[in-house]
């Protein structure tokens, strides 16, 4: 039992648990009792490094990034999960959660998505695997990622507009998990990040830590070591920042940074830098850090990048975050977007702006010249174009 | 004897009604609380707003969307309820969501709880493990019945883990659904409110989700206490106003 993994109530220090309406509790119940002995089947494992490997296209590769590390004096590998089939590390989850779906009998999925990166990974395993797939997405998003709506209808998928509320990732949230309440017995629900009640956080941390597993032993091919110095990831609810702290954690001696996003300035009220504006609170069934009025309501954030105009941080990261494990770390639009723009120019990667979030953080830490650092590359920026587009005037 | 205990021991069957506080208009809060209590109504749950309410239709968002946009906060809920006592003598049950309690601090809000002369508190997402651990001591303290659910799926098991929490009535979902839901009761149902009927449980039953009208209030409460209106009469008091009340509740009977 590590140190930073989760309590057998589901619990991160006082972060986690199970908030959630009696309605609920059944479906959750059943995935709790089931998850970890599903997952720990070797007929699972077979299954889920398969198409990881296949499918996915895993190992993706562990880039020493050279132009960026003369620039900054350091060394900086990207671990490139950009590269993943549908364009992030997103997939991961999705393909695991789907055969957990199979193994629990369940024929009908459902999801939420913000930008919809998560509703396409999940609309495109359900294709894979013949299951029904219904997306939640706020009306606002529908309208703002268009592209991506038409992947997961292409893909099969039903895409339900959220109406409620702000019309974004949260209601979103909250939609999928009316239709969840309302279909208690043949419906499960592919949650996309490490937020939701336990054991959602612990499932898709264990899904997604294949990154950080892959980090080690590419270090050790490449650096002669399995530890960086640093492994560096943005976070909106936290997925591929938990997939590559995973394995990293509980060695102290490897520095976490979890990049969120501040929008236009924490000073505004157009931010999602939950770790600096959130107070403790319960959101979508977790406590955890969240943004919120003095009453306890959920306030909507703001970031250029959908991924990241998230209330809330996943239970681990508020965990990593009040201990001091993790540093946290915030970028405005304006820095993440010319971090886009320089990845693209060195390199020749343009990156989610997600993840671009993450490349500006050296206006804020100095890092050593033999210091080794592992950045999560975890989207690609095809999503993106039209807001990069508009904001450099191409 | 708490008022909800007291209104339990009756032979009759009660009609509950869920209204959103602060809705339609900001200081309608205690004027629909007197409304229902003159019409006839047995029990009160007056529903703090939240701005994600996981339980609930859209029926419920709407009032409660509303009821935010006017200014409704628990501070101001609380303020509207002052000298409420003076007024009506009707059973008053609090229904929110957690994270309001938890912000406003859960003892204090037990103690403006008891200081206005509320019954009782509903909380569809206070896991029942957490509430036995950290606030069942506080919630007696402060005289407030904790009112838990339970729906179809619940285990029998569950079930009377759930009915020792509770010494006034547990709430019944009639169906696997979120409010607002169902148009009458089906067979299945029916043998559900039975089955639950059959285990003698030592709190009352009262049923919510989908009674809209004298003959669903009717089949629901045929083997429980009584019934729990809240979507319904929301979408009337929105279409009719405060006029509407008093028809409505009498619609029941």
């Amino acid at each position: 039992m590590s140190k930073y993994s989760v309590s057998e109530k589901g619990f991160y220090g006082d972060f986690g648990g199970a908030y959630i309406p009696e309605l609920l509790y059944p479906n959750v119940e059943e995935l709790r009792q089931n998850y970890k002995q599903i997952i720990g089947t070797d007929d699972f494992q077979k299954q889920f490094k398969s198409l990881l490997k296949d499918y996915v296209g895993r190992p993706t590769p562990l880039y020493l990034a050279e132009n960026l590390s003369e620039k900054y004096k350091t060394k900086i590998y990207l671990k490139r999960e950009d590269l993943c089939h549908t364009g992030a590390h997103k997939i991961n989850n999705t393909v695991g959660q789907i055969l957990l779906a199979k193994a629990l009998g369940k024929h009908r999925i459902i999801a939420e998505t913000g930008a919809g990166q998560h509703g396409v990974a999940t609309a495109t395993v359900c294709a894979l695997m013949g299951l029904e797939c219904i997306v939640y997405m706020g009306a606002v998003d529908i309208e703002r990622q268009a592209p991506n709506v038409a992947r997961m209808k292409m893909l099969g998928a039903k895409v339900v507009p959220a109406e409620s509320g702000s019309k974004t990732l949260k209601d979103a949230t909250n939609e999928a998990i009316r239709d969840w309440i309302n279909h208690p017995k043949d419906t499960h629900y592919i949650i996309g990040s490490v937020v939701g009640p336990h054991p959602y956080p612990d499932m898709v941390t264990e899904l997604q830590s294949v990154i950080s597993k892959e980090v080690k032993a590419q270090m050790l091919e490449k650096e002669g070591r399995e530890l960086p110095d640093y492994v560096i990831a943005c976070v909106g609810g936290g997925s591929n920042a938990a997939g590559l702290f995973a394995d990293f954690m509980d060695h102290e001696e490897v520095g976490i940074i979890g990049v969120e996003a501040s929008g236009k300035g924490v000073e505004t009220n157009e931010s999602a830098a939950t770790t600096i504006l959130g107070r403790e609170g319960i959101i979508h069934g977790s406590k955890t850090l969240l943004m919120q009025n003095t009453d306890g309501q959920i306030t909507e954030p703001y970031s250029i990048s959908a991924g990241l105009d998230y209330p809330g941080i996943g239970p681990l990261h508020a965990h990593l975050f009040k201990t001091g494990r993790g540093k946290f770390v915030s970028i405005t639009d304006a820095e993440a977007m010319a971090a886009g723009l320089e990845l693209s120019r060195m390199e020749g990667i343009i990156p989610a702006i997600e993840t671009a979030h993450a490349f500006a953080i050296f206006k804020y830490l100095d890092f050593k010249e033999d210091d080794v650092l592992v950045f999560n590359c975890s989207g690609r920026g095809d999503k993106d174009l039209e807001t990069y587009r508009k904001y450099f005037g191409y | 004897m708490n008022r909800i205990n007291k209104a339990l021991a009756q032979d009759k069957k009660l009609i509950s009604i869920y209204f959103t506080a602060g809705y339609p208009q900001l200081e309608d809060t205690t004027e629909v609380i007197k409304r229902l209590a003159e019409a006839g109504t047995d029990v009160i749950e007056i529903g703090l707003p939240y701005s994600d309410p996981l339980a609930d239709g859209p029926v419920i968002q709407k009032s409660s969307e509303q009821a935010l946009r006017n200014g409704m906060s628990t501070q101001k809920l609380f303020k509207q309820l002052q000298g409420i006592r003076d007024e009506v003598d009707i059973p008053l049950i609090v229904m929110g969501y957690f994270n309001a309690m938890l912000q406003f601090g859960v003892e204090d809000f037990c103690k403006e709880c008891e200081a206005i002369g509320v019954d009782g508190i509903i909380m569809p997402d206070l896991p029942i493990d957490i509430f036995e651990r950290d606030y069942k001591a506080l919630f007696e303290t402060h005289g407030l019945k904790f009112v838990p659910l339970i729906t179809p799926e619940t285990t029998v098991e569950r079930i009377k883990t759930i009915d020792d929490l509770g010494d006034s009535f547990v709430y019944m979902v009639s169906s696997s659904s979120t409010t607002g839901g169902e148009q009458g009761f089906g067979e299945e149902a029916m043998s559900y409110f039975k089955r639950i009927s059959d285990m003698n449980l030592n709190n009352n039953l009262m049923v919510g989700f989908g009674i809209k009208d004298a003959f669903s209030f009717e089949q629901a409460s045929r083997h429980t206490s009584g019934c729990i209106i809240g979507s319904e009469f929301i979408r009337r008091l929105t279409n009719e106003g405060m006029e509407g009340i008093a028809p409505f509740i009498k619609s029941l009977k």
